[in-house]
């Protein structure tokens, strides 16, 4: 156990918590790095980590309370904003993984602190933290799924590798009856559609009631690709309003971490200007 | 003026090899200084005032050629000044580095046009031989320039500390530069030496403990930092030379005014000096 791992009680702080590689925190916070600022939410269950973009695109990811040795909040909940670029610099700071990390809020108004120690040598860092804004709540409920999915993260990874760059939208349908899972772009050289039936191999779980298709921004979907990359399933959902959710699955030794990635479609054909 | 010399060594060829390598990291253009006993690797910045060079690189002769012979500009100076490209040269020095790349290197000077320093490579090969040409192209330095590639004097520096090792220090200082183009480097004679920067969003600092220290004189127990702000990038390519792979690396600290590093090795001394940058 790192020297960090001593805490003391005596300071006035919001929440505390100590874990002893930032491996896997590192690799949650990396795939949802598609933009600076981040909204961070410290509760019972664990933090939570909110990327934005455009008000169309929401990512968060989930480090639950279980994978610290040490996590203490004196408070409901407590919420903050920061840099999750610089962020993820600091965590990186001796490039390896066996970097124990001792992280302390002390309060609105007050810098994010962590202590990293790698070979006996400490790093002290500093981030500046503002007022957390509203964060979008897309009220993406059970209640309203209409279709889901869950297959193996290899086979998206192939799908997304092979997807036209030149399309600006992609369209996802997802239906009980063939072709029961089609993504198609329209790209300069022409459209390509790939589909993946339901008794492939790579699916684990296909529930959908009901055909449906929905366009989406490629720009907005595919900084989604880092959250595949390192996880081992996901799960695709649709509600009736074709709102979109990815949620990944990412082991980490003993405990399976989530991210969850949301983005709203294309609202009509007619709305979007070609 | 005339200078020929002769490399036969595997391990020298390929150690004269990584120095220019490192040398070329540091900057486009460098100086060679032959001498009878000495060749010196002079780097001036441009806008440092005279007599200040920013790299200053010794190395004995004998330790790399079997065989050397010059003639300076005149019996009283017997020295040859000259100034060249190093990207050039690290590259036609390439099949140094490789495991069995080269049987010899022989280095002269030579009149092809205009002044080069050629090297002939004697490739490795199995049956027979085959040699490789490299005419780098060099500007001769005239006398009166020479008083500005003068050995730098001794200055009184603060604190004198053993650096850790350089692969640790060039990860951390890369993932700095992506904060801030500005370090700033603090030790004490205590022997602790911390890495920082500073910018309106964060503060990040790395501590190392238990350094050694050089002439302390008996003042071990005073824990005043010195400190000097330097250019990032230039801090982390001067890291880069751990391909010399040196015995140990000093820092030296000018409170406020200026870095040195002194990269020391039995064959080699290396010295880069980093001057403050004003906040």
């Amino acid at each position: 156990m790192s020297v960090l791992s001593q805490h003391d009680d005596v300071e006035d702080f919001l929440f505390e918590a100590y874990i002893d590689s930032v491996k896997h925190i590192l690799t949650l916070l990396k795939a949802v790095n598609f933009k600076d600022n981040a909204t961070c939410f410290a509760t019972n269950k664990g933090l939570k980590v909110t990327v934005e973009d455009s008000k169309c695109v929401q990512a968060s990811s989930f480090i639950q309370r279980e994978m610290f040795q040490h996590y203490k909040l004196n408070d409901v909940q407590v919420t903050f904003k920061v840099n999750i670029s610089i962020l993820v610099e600091c965590l990186n700071i001796f490039g390896g993984s066996a970097t124990a990390l001792k992280v302390c809020y002390q309060g609105y108004g007050f810098p994010l602190r962590m202590l990293l120690e790698e070979g006996g040598v400490i790093t002290d860092c500093s981030i500046k933290t503002s007022e957390s804004e509203e964060i979008l709540d897309f009220n993406f409920s059970a209640a309203n799924v209409l279709n889901k999915i869950i297959l193996r993260s290899e086979c998206l990874k192939e799908v997304f590798a092979e997807l036209d760059s030149s399309s600006d939208l992609i369209e996802i349908l997802l239906s009980p009856d063939p072709p029961y899972f089609r993504i198609t772009t329209a790209g300069t050289a022409g459209d390509t559609k790939i589909d993946i039936p339901k008794n492939s191999g790579m699916i684990e779980t296909f529930q959908c009631t009901t055909l449906a298709t929905s366009r989406y921004r490629l720009s907005h979907v595919k900084p989604s690709a880092k959250s595949l990359a390192v996880s081992q399933k996901v799960s695709i959902r649709t509600d009736d309003r074709g709102l979109l959710c990815f949620q990944y699955m990412i082991p980490a030794d003993n405990h399976t971490c989530f991210i969850e990635y949301c983005c709203t479609p294309i609202a009509d054909i007619d709305d979007y200007d070609e | 003026m005339k200078f020929r010399g002769k490399m036969t060594d595997i391990i020298c060829m390929k150690q004269f090899a990584n120095i220019i390598v490192t040398i070329a990291k540091l900057s486009k253009l460098c100086v060679v200084r032959l001498t009878k006993d000495f060749m010196y690797f002079i780097i001036v910045e441009e806008n440092v005032t005279v007599g200040k060079p920013m790299v200053w690189s010794v190395l004995e002769q004998t330790h790399f050629f079997n065989e050397y012979n010059m003639a300076g500009v005149s019996e009283e100076q017997n020295e040859i000044y000259l100034e060249f490209e190093t990207d050039v040269m690290a590259r036609s020095l390439s099949s140094l580095r490789v495991s069995h790349g080269a049987r010899s290197v022989k280095m002269k000077l030579t009149n092809k046009k205009s002044p080069c320093l050629t090297f002939e490579i004697q490739l490795s090969e199995l049956s027979h031989s085959r040699f490789c040409v490299h005419d780098i192209p060099v500007t001769v330095i005239p006398r009166r320039e020479w008083i500005m590639l003068q050995e730098p004097q001794v200055t009184n520096y603060n604190v004198s500390i053993q650096l850790p090792g350089l692969k640790l220090l060039r990860t951390i200082a890369e993932r700095m530069k992506a904060l801030s183009s500005y370090i700033v480097l603090l030790a004490n004679r205590e022997g602790t030496l911390i890495l920082k920067v500073e910018t309106p969003e964060a503060t990040v600092s790395t501590h190392f403990k238990n350094l050694t220290v050089e002439d302390s004189g008996g003042d071990e127990e005073n824990d005043e930092f010195f400190s000097a702000r330097v250019d990032i990038k230039k801090f982390v390519q001067f890291l880069m030379s751990e391909q010399v792979n040196p015995n140990k690396v000093l820092c030296k600290i000018v409170d406020d005014k200026m870095v040195a590093m002194f990269l020391v090795h039995e064959d080699i001394v290396l010295h880069y000096f980093l001057p403050v940058v004003a906040v």
